[in-house]
């Protein structure tokens, strides 16, 4: 068998392979933290919750509607699209005017009502949710064995990615969004509905969440605290990756993911706390973060 | 010159009224134990402090530690560890306790201020959770198991502990110590640098302070104060676990201040009374205790930013302004 550094090269692949899944989660939800930061200037602590929700929501769909997979992939970031736009509508709106820690605080907040819910409607344990059965399976690379659907997580993440990005880049609706962000009074004075792109822009965010849940619903288990725990870590990654550039965010994501791998191969112990580290490093050499603006 | 002589002037005066309110406070918390369970108002005390703690950060340089866990948490291993393992006496682990989380703030704290706003919000909860993953796995803190059985033994090595007036008055006293200890740093020159860089930062720079140093000064000394309430914790209740450094712990202390009114010298107080009996009033009901701290979090946050007192302090204000 073949080595690298001492390391089976299968087990190798594995663990980046794994660091790679792990990325894609980090960049989808520091992109959608980032979207919604960039205009709204709200850190959204629920972005977890609405993670969770997303999965559950795929769970909840199979369970009792027996709605599949597919069908879930676009209905569930639909529902926690418009739960997060009525919250914004509510409540979010109403602290645009005030310091932004309360937005933090409000979102902290409901991520607990979320979480404490489903936890006590659902206990603490994993649920299970199997795979689609086109998705079932393994494929052989030739240099190792890779499961279809981690494969499909790596593809469907970076496509939404990339999609979320062309919106914000190349779009005339992007071109309001960037315009908006920059200087919102004065693109409302050109007519543009800005409280409606704010509204959307929290409810698109809440989706990408709610997507990713969906996808991660059968690698990790269905789980309330499933996004909590998450979202701390992805905090980290956006202060790496700074959250002035959306490519930044996603390039910051994957990169940390396959890092986080990479030391659960040479180091073991200290793969929980990897990014931590690299996030202290980066902030004592460049306090912007890599992709970020000093404010 | 005029201003400056002015602002000195107003300086630590005690009006005549918060001074008998003080005493009869005082007074109320000597006889507490005779009450109410003196585990339960002991509880109280040790996350009153922690939430004062925090408060003087949050309330007094205008930043918001998502992390104050890890100095609380932190502490009651230190503390727990030299007592139990070292056999240390109690003032003594406790005091290590809030060394080690001094430390701990310096080295968080350095890191942390280098971003501001919300930023250093993320990075404090980032850092925390390292810590908590730490603690997780190092051999000293027994992972899931934690630190149990800590012996309170004897203060100084003369009163015993174990009786459970003894330990009320020790942690009373604690309390009061650490509160007096606020007090005199909000009231201080250095406490009034503090808050004119809650101000205006910028302001604050361009007169020449060093504002880093004074917002690495404030956090150290925040998380030194958070760590004398995680140590006293653990000797009240003899055990230190993993609940106390993670991130529900650190939501729950900025609860405490919120829902008590941020910047007021005793919200804080009055927020972790609140919670503290509020959790074990729902600890008997089905209730889900995280639903109920996050909708009070939800409604703090929209309809009384100011807290308990801190509306109660407005209201008062806006009377005597009509008044006169």
């Amino acid at each position: 068998m073949s080595t690298i550094f001492g390391i089976p090269t299968p087990a190798l692949y594995g663990q980046i392979l794994i660091g790679l899944i792990n990325g894609s989660f980090y960049a989808m939800l520091s992109l959608g933290l980032a979207v919604i930061f960039g205009l709204l200037r709200v850190i959204n602590f629920a972005h977890g919750a609405q993670y969770m929700l997303g999965a559950f929501a795929a769970y909840l769909l199979l369970n009792y509607l027996g709605v599949n997979y597919w069908l879930a992939l676009v209905l569930a970031p639909l529902i926690v699209g418009v739960i997060a736009v009525i919250i914004e509508r509510t409540m979010l709106s109403r602290l645009y005017s005030v310091d932004h820690l309360y937005g933090l605080l409000l979102t902290f907040g409901l991520a607990l009502i979320m979480e404490g819910a489903f936890r006590h409607w659902f206990g603490a344990a994993g649920q299970p949710y199997a795979a689609p059965s086109q998705l079932t399976g393994a494929v052989n690379l030739g240099f190792m064995f890779m499961p279809i659907y981690r494969g499909w997580v790596v593809v469907a993440s970076l496509v939404v990615c990339i999609g979320t990005w062309l919106l914000i880049e190349k779009t005339r609706l992007g071109a309001y969004l960037r315009a908006a962000t920059e200087n919102a009074t004065l693109v409302q004075a050109f007519g543009v509905n800005v409280p409606l792109l704010l509204t959307l822009t929290y409810g698109l965010g809440a989706a990408l969440a709610a997507f990713a849940g969906v996808l991660a619903a059968p690698i990790y288990q269905v789980s309330p605290l499933m996004g909590s725990n998450l979202i701390i870590i992805v905090f980290a990654v956006v202060v790496v990756g700074g959250m002035g550039s959306i490519l930044g965010a996603i390039v910051t994501g994957y990169v940390l993911g396959v890092l986080e791998g990479l030391t659960k191969v040479f180091y073991p112990e200290a793969s929980s706390i990897v990014i931590f580290v690299i996030m202290a490093i980066v902030l004592l050499v460049r306090p912007a973060g890599l992709f970020g603006r000093e404010e | 010159m005029a201003v400056g002589t002015q602002y000195i002037a107003e300086q630590p005066r005690l009006s005549t009224s918060s001074m008998v309110l003080g005493a009869v406070a005082v007074a109320a918390l000597v006889v507490a134990p005779f009450f109410f369970y003196p585990v339960l108002v002991m509880s109280i005390l040790c996350f009153a402090l922690f939430a004062c703690a925090f408060n003087l950060l949050i309330g007094y340089v205008g930043l918001l530690s998502f992390g104050h866990a890890a100095f609380f948490g932190g502490a009651a291993y230190f503390t727990a560890h030299a007592a139990k393992v070292w056999g240390w006496e109690p003032l003594a682990a406790i005091l290590l306790g809030a060394a080690g989380a001094g430390a701990m703030g310096l080295v968080m704290g350095f890191l942390a201020i280098r971003r501001q706003g919300i930023y250093f919000s993320m990075i404090t909860l980032a850092l925390s959770q390292m810590f908590a993953f730490i603690c997780l796995q190092v051999p000293f803190t027994h992972g899931e198991d934690g630190i149990q059985g800590v012996p309170r033994g004897y203060l100084l090595g003369i009163v015993d502990l174990n009786h459970p007036l003894a330990m009320y008055y020790f942690t009373l006293a604690i309390f009061l110590f650490g509160f007096f200890a606020i007090w005199r740093i909000v009231n201080s020159p250095f406490g009034n640098i503090l808050k004119a860089i809650r101000e205006n930062e910028r302001r604050a720079v361009s007169l020449g302070y060093r504002v880093n140093r004074y917002k690495l000064g404030a956090f150290v000394m925040s998380a030194a104060l958070a760590g004398l309430a995680g140590g006293t914790k653990a000797i009240v209740f003899q055990f230190a676990t993993l609940t106390d450094v993670q991130w529900q712990m650190s939501g729950e202390v900025i609860l405490m201040t919120l829902l008590g009114g941020i910047g007021t010298l005793i919200g804080p107080i009055v927020g972790a009374g609140l919670v503290i009996a509020l959790q074990k009033y729902l600890a008997a009901s089905d209730f889900p205790v995280t639903v109920l701290i996050g909708i009070i979090f939800v409604i703090c946050v929209l309809l009384f930013r100011r807290g308990i007192v801190g509306e109660i302090l407005e209201f008062a204000k806006r009377r005597s302004k009509g008044a006169a």
